[in-house]
């Protein structure tokens, strides 16, 4: 699937998550945060930093392997992204969306 | 139906018993439902407020008795030491796949916001106090409450 984001035409899958983290900026960040109501701040970016960090050396992502970040504790991480705070920071952050139940 | 088009809106989840596979069915339904952005209440009543009892939380068993899917003969299951050997080995296999232990998946519901309640009944029953239960647990609540505190739509139960 094709979608345009911020004038783009960007590869995604069914569920809105960019199948090719290349074409990922930021200007796609703030469209995606937009979409899930979220502002980002600075904090925002930081953890968004951490979570492309982590796709990119191939570490499964969990809520507890997040809590162990050193970067951002669970409570922060659900004020952050209030709604699905996995789901939503990495959709945003452009990388697929974790398949884990913890 | 119509209004909520089936959505799930809040998980309310039953706990009655202290079995590590029955604690940790009800654990990993609420953090997954805090995941999906549902929310989750659990409710502790008989045996499953071991689950939240500070001196016994760290310490629950699998059971090696009565469960046929343990694959150990109820005789053996039975003899002294079973219980523990059967959960070390299951404490072994869970951390390998990321699945904390009790106390640290209590503190990782209570950060997701996962709200427990004690039920009250039982708590007088085995003669428990407030404080002798996890500090996210946030108040002894009846049966009423419980039931008040799911009214609405997209609301879901499940007893453990």
């Amino acid at each position: 699937m094709e979608k345009t984001i911020a004038g783009k035409t960007i590869a995604v899958n069914e569920e809105g998550y960019l199948t090719d983290f290349k074409q990922w900026d930021k200007s796609i960040a703030d469209v995606l945060a937009a979409e899930a109501e979220i502002n980002l701040s600075p904090r925002h970016w930081e953890i968004l930093g951490y979570l492309q960090n982590e796709y990119k050396n191939e570490v499964p992502l969990s809520i507890r392997k997040i809590g162990k970040s050193g970067v951002v504790d669970i409570k922060e991480f659900y004020q952050l992204f209030p709604k699905a705070p996995l789901k939503t920071a990495t959709k945003i952050a452009g990388i697929p969306k974790p398949a884990s139940c913890i | 139906m119509k209004e909520t088009n089936g959505e799930i809106k809040k998980m309310m989840i039953i706990l009655s018993k202290a079995t590590l596979e029955n604690v940790y069915a009800a654990f990993v339904l609420a953090n997954g439902a805090r995941m999906e952005g549902i929310e989750a209440e659990v409710f502790f009543t008989f045996f499953g407020l071991e689950a939240v009892h500070r001196k016994k939380l760290a310490k629950l068993h699998v059971a090696t008795v009565g469960n046929p899917a343990m694959h150990i003969p109820t005789m053996i299951g039975g003899l002294p030491g079973m219980e523990a050997f059967a959960t070390s080995m299951m404490k072994k296999e869970m951390e390998k796949i990321d699945m904390p232990e009790v106390p640290e998946f209590l503190d990782i519901l209570s950060a997701s916001g996962v709200r427990m309640w004690a039920c009250k009944l039982a708590m007088d029953m085995f003669h428990y106090k407030k404080e002798d239960l996890y500090e996210g647990v946030e108040d002894v609540i009846t049966v009423g409450d419980f039931y008040k505190k799911s009214e609405g739509q997209g609301v879901h139960m499940l007893f453990i």
